[in-house]
């Protein structure tokens, strides 16, 4: 059944090339004239269908999403709408069955240093120390590293004096700063966060939203955050995707107009109380539309 | 900088404070199992001396004769008197078991690594491996000795035979750990085949190879006495096969403590690189 649907798919993605049918795009608002520059990363026609024992499963349909530089956008989403298999695709770490990813332009077919990477957990070395963890990217790329730059954001995450500390030895937010500091040691134009501080505690996690909103501001590095929590999304983006449970589609998209830098103070006025509740509507609702009729069609299959 | 004005509940609260710090962990890191109060040191030195001592009281006092069971201080004799004689044998035990688990552990450690990347050719290979870790390769060495002679070859190439599966066995344990999240940061960062071998794959199956590396030379440590056993004329098992049939108890348990001795280096040498080298691993 799903691999009859995605024949369809198929067959009709062919027809409907360049147009962007399926996907609500919201636009205005004081990101316009940026709008008309060459975006930083584009997502175009992103379509990824898993094999699996149980049939094939289409986790991303014809998504089309386009990133400006420096804009921070988050994608949030219930489980399974393959908002993780969206970022590893604009990755380059991962393929994807139909569709491109183009960044400055040019497609994406394999990692690129452009690109900074945070992961789910710290995903830290955990035989090699702090410094020689955040060293191993210019190791794998035999690249002498900008120690300069490393230093002034060791300084900037408050990771100073703890270079010859091993990770077991650090909290879970100190690990994450320094796979922070790692993904942005490169430089990268973009940097990719896969649920990064999901597994740290609500306190720790407001700490890290402030840090990489003042990192942002520093570098306007282009950030995309794949996240749980709406309120992170909220506080941190110019724009938040939602996406839709399986297939995966770009379901809406809110922009966030207020200026940098942020406080908390924002999270209680009546604008973010207002816009949390309609994506945690858009979210709950996409889930029980799916319980209700879609569901049965398509085989549950963790991602 | 974002403004700490703008953030007043985060400027209290900097980074790197003793609060952001798993300082319990830290705590219990140093105080390992393998450090040891010197209450638990003499509590260990006092179980020796009690059972030595009462054991040689016993033995005299019951008037055991020596060819059953020789008093400790006669051992310890023994120990002195014969260490001449003793020593070169040792020597050459050494030469087998040094050289046997060197070749043993390498063609291991090589076939582990390589297998490891082909899971069908794993799947095909690991049943004959099995059979290689449960065969006792002490009795193949009368076979190896009317091939080879009685020279070091058929006792090397027993502790290579006794040592080198399991070196193999649990460094495949090793190697197959993959974690997926490591290996794509090393691809996000476009690292080659061999870069992930050597920097993700290898450190991260060194503790399992240590592991190997400690049973197989155990291993090897048997196979190399048991092979002197069986035939040959020098060896510290060929002192043991000697002593025994000369009734020259004191100096046959000499050799029985000597090899303990060196049972307990080989833990002891393999325990302090593990603790170097792998002790990120709780």
């Amino acid at each position: 059944m799903l691999l009859d649907s995605f024949r369809w798919i198929v067959t009709n993605s062919d027809t409907a090339t360049g147009k962007r049918g399926d996907c609500l795009r919201i636009g205005g608002g004081p990101m316009n004239a940026l709008n008309t520059q060459q975006p930083k990363l584009e997502v175009e026609n992103a379509t990824k269908v898993y094999t699996t024992a149980s049939g094939d499963l289409l986790a991303l349909d014809r998504c089309n999403l386009k990133f400006q530089p420096g804009e921070i956008v988050s994608i949030v989403g219930p489980s399974g709408s393959g908002k993780t298999t969206l970022l590893w695709a604009m990755s380059g770490l991962h393929g994807l069955t139909r569709g491109t990813v183009l960044l400055d332009g040019k497609p994406i077919t394999a990692p690129s240093p452009d690109i900074g990477m945070v992961f789910q957990d710290a995903n830290l070395l955990p035989w090699r120390n702090v410094d020689a963890n955040i060293l191993f990217p210019f190791e794998i790329k035999r690249h002498a590293p900008d120690r300069d730059w490393i230093a002034e954001l060791m300084h900037r995450v408050g990771l100073e004096g703890f270079g010859q500390r091993m990770p077991r030895e650090l909290s879970g937010g100190m690990q994450q700063r320094v796979a922070l500091v790692r993904a942005l040691s490169f430089k990268p134009s973009v940097l990719l966060m896969d649920e990064p501080f999901g597994a740290l505690d609500a306190f720790t996690r407001e700490e890290m939203n402030h840090l990489v909103e003042e990192i942002y501001l520093d570098t306007r590095t282009t950030i995309v955050l794949v996240t749980h929590s709406i309120d992170e999304a909220i506080f941190l983006s110019d724009r938040v995707v939602v996406m839709s449970a399986r297939p995966g589609r770009v379901a809406h998209e809110h922009r966030v107009p207020f200026a940098r830098p942020r406080s908390m103070e924002i999270m209680s006025t009546k604008e973010v109380f207002d816009l949390t509740n309609a994506i945690k509507v858009e979210i709950v609702g996409d889930q029980k539309s799916k319980a209700t009729s879609g569901r049965k069609s398509v085989p549950a299959v963790a991602q | 900088m974002g403004e700490t004005d703008a953030i007043p509940e985060f400027s209290k609260a900097k980074p790197g404070t003793a609060s952001d710090l798993g300082v319990a962990n830290m705590s219990a890191l140093a105080a390992g199992p393998d450090i040891r109060s010197a209450r638990e040191v003499f509590a260990i030195i006092a179980i020796a001396v009690v059972v030595i001592g009462s054991t040689e009281i016993a033995l005299r006092a019951f008037n055991v004769p020596q060819y059953i069971m020789p008093p400790p201080s006669l051992i310890a004799e023994a120990l002195v008197t014969d260490f001449p004689i003793i020593l070169p044998q040792l020597g050459h035990t050494l030469v087998e078991l040094v050289s046997g688990f060197s070749i043993g552990a390498l063609i291991g450690l090589i076939l582990a690594a390589v297998i490891t990347q082909f899971p069908f050719v794993e799947k095909i290979i690991t049943p004959y491996i099995l059979l290689l870790v449960t065969t006792p390769m002490l009795a193949l060495v009368p076979l190896l000795i009317l091939r080879f002679g009685f020279g070091y070859t058929p006792r090397i190439i027993a502790v290579a035979l006794a040592a080198g599966p399991m070196v193999m066995i649990n460094a495949a344990t090793g190697f197959r750990r993959v974690d997926r999240g490591k290996l794509a940061l090393a691809r996000s960062y476009g690292a080659s085949t061999l870069q992930i071998f050597w920097k993700i794959r290898a450190p991260m199956a060194l503790p399992m190879i240590l592991v190997g590396l400690m049973v197989g030379s155990i291993f090897g440590l048997l196979t190399a006495v048991g092979a002197e056993m069986v035939g040959g004329g020098f060896g510290l098992g060929n002192r043991l096969t000697s002593y025994s049939s000369m009734i020259q108890m004191p100096q046959f348990f000499a050799v029985v403590l000597i090899l303990s001795t060196l049972g307990i280096l080989i833990y002891v040498l393999f325990f302090f690189i593990g603790k170097k080298w792998a002790s990120w691993e709780a």
